[in-house]
């Protein structure tokens, strides 16, 4: 039988790797080709792929990976304030950091399982955010969020007298420029920081397909069944969860990360529990415990909220134009508190249909449809191919 | 001592919200199993009812009275809410004053049905499902009833003020032989803790008391065997559901003076009193009350400005602390039963 999550890794990541880099120009018809939204997809992909290693393999339900995100976000832009404006320290540190924070909370949390570890995780996220907005504002600049300035030392760098702030980069490469080309009368965007992006998130998918195909990742999986059995062999699953989330925490610091060096700037709101509970969304949305899934997610929510929070009533009056006056008012009146500010309330719609009739997200929904269409194929085979018995 | 007690009495205020919360979250656990994301915005449609009451009491139309002149000698346009109209002025600005006592009559029968309606609507399909499960699609929930009371209220807090007679502060301390204006405690969060005691107690005669809540309390520990024996619990748990929405949606209405209700409250209580119920046991209903007003006090105590001079920005992890303390070494949490999402 056809499966969406059996296909040839070979081809899976080759097939990848060519929709993401070639995303400005494919994504260009549908509205969604300019860089800053392409970003967005890589990174809360990323984001998405890391959190999924934890809760995709292990089944534990984090409340709290913002919080990674967070600390990811600030140790970049502490590196472009003190160090350099170059993107690799930044990330690296990053990386650590956030892989540390987690080691730490993972370590506490994962004493507990299920709901508890759920509450956990919450509890400690929250305990950052808080501490993010008040104690520690020598660290965070509290509400204004960490910026960079002129007076920051940054003293790996050449002394900067252009009087402007400096733009983060790969060795000379500046992140925020971008080539255009008009074809066709379309504009195709290619942005460094994008493909910088997209080389990390092919990177990350690349990991987390190893780490799906190991053993490791199959001892996870079983966790995942059946943790009391896994002890009862006289497994110490421990290790292996903590691996796990240390493992999706850096994913996530990863992204924080590339969220400071698209726009260096790090805010405490990236790590309230609503950040966290949005990456929830995408991985089960995605389908959770799949590949490509948290990926798709991800770019399902980024992409409708980019295009749901545009569209207002001007727009729905002219879509529904060709309905008679009063319908049409009745049709804009009720489409009204979907659309725009009301984005959330679609979404959460959506995201329950999905919890209730497709637990397996997206990619179930894929399967099941590729499914029907070859089961009626067979069908329609056998019934030609019976007359002639 | 007299800080001691004002804070004591500071956090029961706090307190009581995060007992209420946390009983009616304990109830629907105990007696479905199931992780309700979705209490924090039954609190906040509580809110909301006091807010509809006062829109719909304040609601006005307007008349010519030929008794007011503006200074042309003009007769003046005046508003006058129907009440006023209906029941004469005295008393019809009296129901409007107290809009929110009254909105406790009005929210009960709403709150019921909401939780009714969402039992029978979504709940009741997700007993066989996973927690993981249950959490996604009440937090799913949670998030559309946020979207639909934003997109009538707008994103601004509304303020529904308590009535006239309770606005103004008590000074407890001379009822304590301290002197005069040491402790001073606004009149209305005594009313608060004085209600939300009330129908703790209510709640807990009830189930121990009555025949129907003897069969719930039997049905928490074995339901199958109550199910055998020919008794439809289902119907009985339904019903409990519906008492825990409106033991929370009660709390969202009386919560509204302290502090205007805005469309994100819910979720603001939900995280804090997740951890309450933690903190007090899964499943143990004493427990959750306990904690509740535990956790209030000791959040109080860790806002004053000694403690915080010592350990700066101890007031907001506090209660996330304590969680974790108590999570780590006592797994149970404080009443715990055993066996209780151990799983």
């Amino acid at each position: 039988m056809f499966d969406l999550g059996k296909v040839n890794d070979r081809y899976l990541m080759i097939f990848f790797s060519i929709m993401v880099l070639a995303g400005p120009i494919i994504l260009a018809p549908f509205g969604a080709g300019y860089p800053d939204l392409l970003q967005r997809f890589a990174i809360f992909g990323l984001f998405a792929i890391g959190f999924n290693i934890l809760f995709g393999l292990t089944g534990y339900l984090s409340f709290g990976h913002a919080a990674f995100l967070g600390v990811g976000s600030y140790a970049a832009v502490w590196v472009f304030k003190l160090l350099t404006m170059n993107v690799i320290p930044a990330l690296l540190l990053a990386v650590t950091v956030s892989g540390l924070f987690a080691l730490a909370i993972g370590y506490v949390s994962l004493r507990r399982s299920g709901i508890y570890f759920s509450i956990l995780t919450l509890a400690f996220a929250q305990m950052s955010y808080n501490l993010a907005y008040s104690v520690l504002t020598p660290i965070t600049n509290g509400e204004t969020g960490l910026q960079l300035t002129l007076e920051d030392p940054r003293i790996l760098d050449a002394a900067n007298d252009t009087g402007s702030l400096p733009s983060t980069n790969l060795f000379g490469l500046t992140m925020n420029s971008t080539a255009k080309f008009e074809i066709l009368g379309m504009t195709f965007q290619f942005n460094v920081g994008f493909y910088f992006c997209a080389l990390i998130l092919i990177l990350g998918f690349y990991l987390a397909l190893r780490i799906f195909r190991s053993p490791f990742g199959l001892m996870l999986r079983a966790v995942k069944t059946n943790q009391t059995r896994m002890n009862y062999t006289g497994l110490n699953t421990r290790p292996y969860t903590l691996a796990a989330f240390v493992i999706s925490g850096m994913y996530a610091g990863v992204a924080g990360g590339l969220m400071a060096i698209t726009d260096p700037l790090a805010g405490a709101e990236r790590m309230q529990w609503t950040a966290s509970g949005e990456v929830v969304l995408m991985t089960i949305l995605g389908g959770a415990g799949t590949l490509i899934g948290p990926v798709l997610g991800a770019g399902f929510i980024k992409y409708f909220e980019n295009i749901f929070s545009k569209i207002n009533d001007n727009v729905l009056h002219g879509w529904f134009a060709f309905l008679p006056d009063g319908l049409e008012d009745v049709v804009v009146g009720v489409l009204h508190f979907f659309v725009g500010k009301g984005w959330h309330l679609t979404l959460g719609i959506v995201f329950m249909l999905v919890v209730i009739f497709l637990p397996g997200g997206l990619i179930e929904g894929a399967n099941r449809i590729i499914r029907r269409v070859l089961a009626r194929k067979d069908k329609s085979n056998t019934t030609v191919s019976a007359p002639a018995e | 001592m007299d800080a001691i007690l004002l804070q004591i009495l500071n956090g029961l205020d706090k307190g009581s919200a995060y007992a209420l919360i946390a009983l009616g979250l304990t109830l629907i656990f105990g007696t479905l199993g199931v992780v309700n994301f979705a209490h924090g915005a039954v609190f906040m449609i509580g809110a909301f009812c006091a807010v509809t009451l006062q829109k719909l009491l304040k609601s006005y139309v307007v008349i010519v009275d030929p008794t007011k002149t503006d200074f042309l000698g003009n007769p003046l346009k005046v508003k006058v809410p129907y009440v006023e109209m209906w029941f004469g002025e005295a008393a019809g600005q009296a129901i409007i004053n107290w809009t929110v006592p009254l909105a406790i009559l009005f929210a009960i029968p709403i709150m019921l049905i909401v939780g009714y309606v969402m039992e029978r609507g979504l709940i009741k399909h997700f007993y066989k499902r996973p927690h993981a499960d249950q959490i996604l699609v009440t937090f799913g929930l949670a998030i559309v009833l946020q979207e639909i009371i934003k997109a009538f209220y707008g994103a601004n807090p509304i303020p529904t003020p308590a009535p006239d007679a309770f606005s103004g502060s008590f000074d407890f301390g001379v009822l304590l032989g301290f002197a005069e204006n040491t402790i001073i405690y606004p009149l209305w969060r005594l009313i608060y803790f004085l209600f939300s005691a009330l129908i703790i107690g209510m709640v807990f005669s009830f189930l121990q008391f009555t025949t129907f809540g003897m069969v719930v309390r039997a049905g928490m520990a074995d339901r199958e065997t109550v199910g055998l024996l020919g008794i439809n619990i289902d119907r009985r748990f339904t019903l409990m559901f519906g008492i825990a929405a409106a033991v929370a949606g009660l709390a969202g209405v009386m919560y509204t003076p302290i502090n205007p209700p805005n469309y994100h409250m819910g979720m603001d209580f939900l995280v804090l009193s997740f951890v309450v119920v933690v903190v007090g046991g899964m499943g143990s209903l004493p427990g959750a009350v306990l904690a509740g007003f535990l956790l209030g006090i000791l959040e109080s105590f860790a806002s004053m400005n000694e403690v915080k001079t010592i350990l700066p920005g101890i007031d907001q992890i506090i209660i996330y602390l304590v969680a974790i303390a108590v999570l780590l070494t006592r797994p149970r949490g404080l009443m715990g039963r055993a066996g209780m999402m151990e799983d």
